[in-house]
């Protein structure tokens, strides 16, 4: 099936630069100091992540992950950052030890929450399923949303709504003031 | 292992989310403006979409239950930004300023 030379390792290949897409997306959208180079590497992380989604079988949500975070989440930070001034300000100047402890306690507990779950996960022995129920095809995906999943399929289009009409209110309540 | 087995394996994907998660969660500690604390949230959120994936991927017998749970947390994603960049323009409005060091005031 396979008579394409070195299809393994283009596959292989393929997927290494995806993961490498999502940990430099995440590392530019956590350390740089401008916000819309930060909404930048927000984008370049989903569309890694895309194509994760797209290794675990699911072009469906990989579509959707692009169409969501980089259409509609990025776009909407972008106007915020638009109507505010959001640039990270200079670093305060202390004459105690606080600025240069407080970075290292920073990284202690991210590099601690990193390093115990990749432990957990790489000592597990995660087992396949005895049979599979299903394949997960966009074709299951409606049907379950539609039976099994109904109630809260419209209960995220009613927090979604209520999430609009909120942040209408929010957002235009402090104009009638001025 | 083979290595160029590795997209078949759950804990690539595993430690891949890990690393999601220690990012959001540095960014979370170390942004001084809210805008940058929300991107670090929506790295956490994009943290458990893959792990919720994986799993389903790897260990579940029925594989669209998982992606249902992610377009779940697609949808509360989007909810969440939009409430908070309102809440967030609302404060700017107020304060002129979103760096969150300058916003000590309860009432003012």
């Amino acid at each position: 099936m396979n008579s394409f030379p070195f299809s393994d390792w283009i596959v292989a290949a393929i997927f290494v630069s995806f993961i490498a897409i999502t940990v430099t997306g995440a590392l530019i959208a956590a350390l740089t100091k401008r916000i819309i180079r930060s909404v930048c590497g927000l984008a370049i992380c989903s569309l890694g992540l895309a194509g994760l989604f797209y290794f675990l079988n699911s072009p469906f949500l990989a579509l959707m992950e692009i169409l969501i975070y980089i259409g509609a989440v990025c776009v909407t930070v972008i106007f915020g950052v638009m109507l505010t001034e959001p640039d990270e300000p200079k670093p305060e100047q202390h004459t105690r030890p606080y600025p240069v402890i407080s970075p290292l306690i920073a990284i202690a507990i991210a590099g601690g929450v990193f390093l115990g779950i990749a432990w957990l996960s790489l000592s597990a022995n995660w087992q396949a399923p005895a049979s599979i129920v299903s394949e997960g095809s966009v074709k299951d995906i409606g049907i379950r949303l539609l039976t099994t999943y109904s109630v809260p399929f419209e209960l995220i289009s009613l927090v979604l709504l209520v999430a609009i009409l909120g942040a209408l209110v929010i957002a235009r309540s402090g104009r009638t003031k001025e | 292992m083979n290595p160029a087995q590795l997209y078949s394996q759950p804990a690539a994907y595993l430690v891949v989310a890990a690393f999601l998660l220690a990012t959001g969660i540095f960014g979370l500690v170390r942004r001084r403006t809210l805008i940058g604390m929300l991107i670090s949230g929506e790295l956490i959120f994009a943290a458990a979409s893959l792990n919720f994936m994986a799993l389903n991927r790897f260990t579940a017998p029925d594989q669209s239950v998982g992606q249902i749970a992610v377009l779940f947390i697609m949808g509360l994603a989007a909810a969440e930004v939009a409430i908070t960049l309102s809440i967030i323009i609302a404060v700017y409005r107020n304060y002129r300023s979103i760096v969150s060091k300058e916003l000590n005031e309860l009432k003012g």
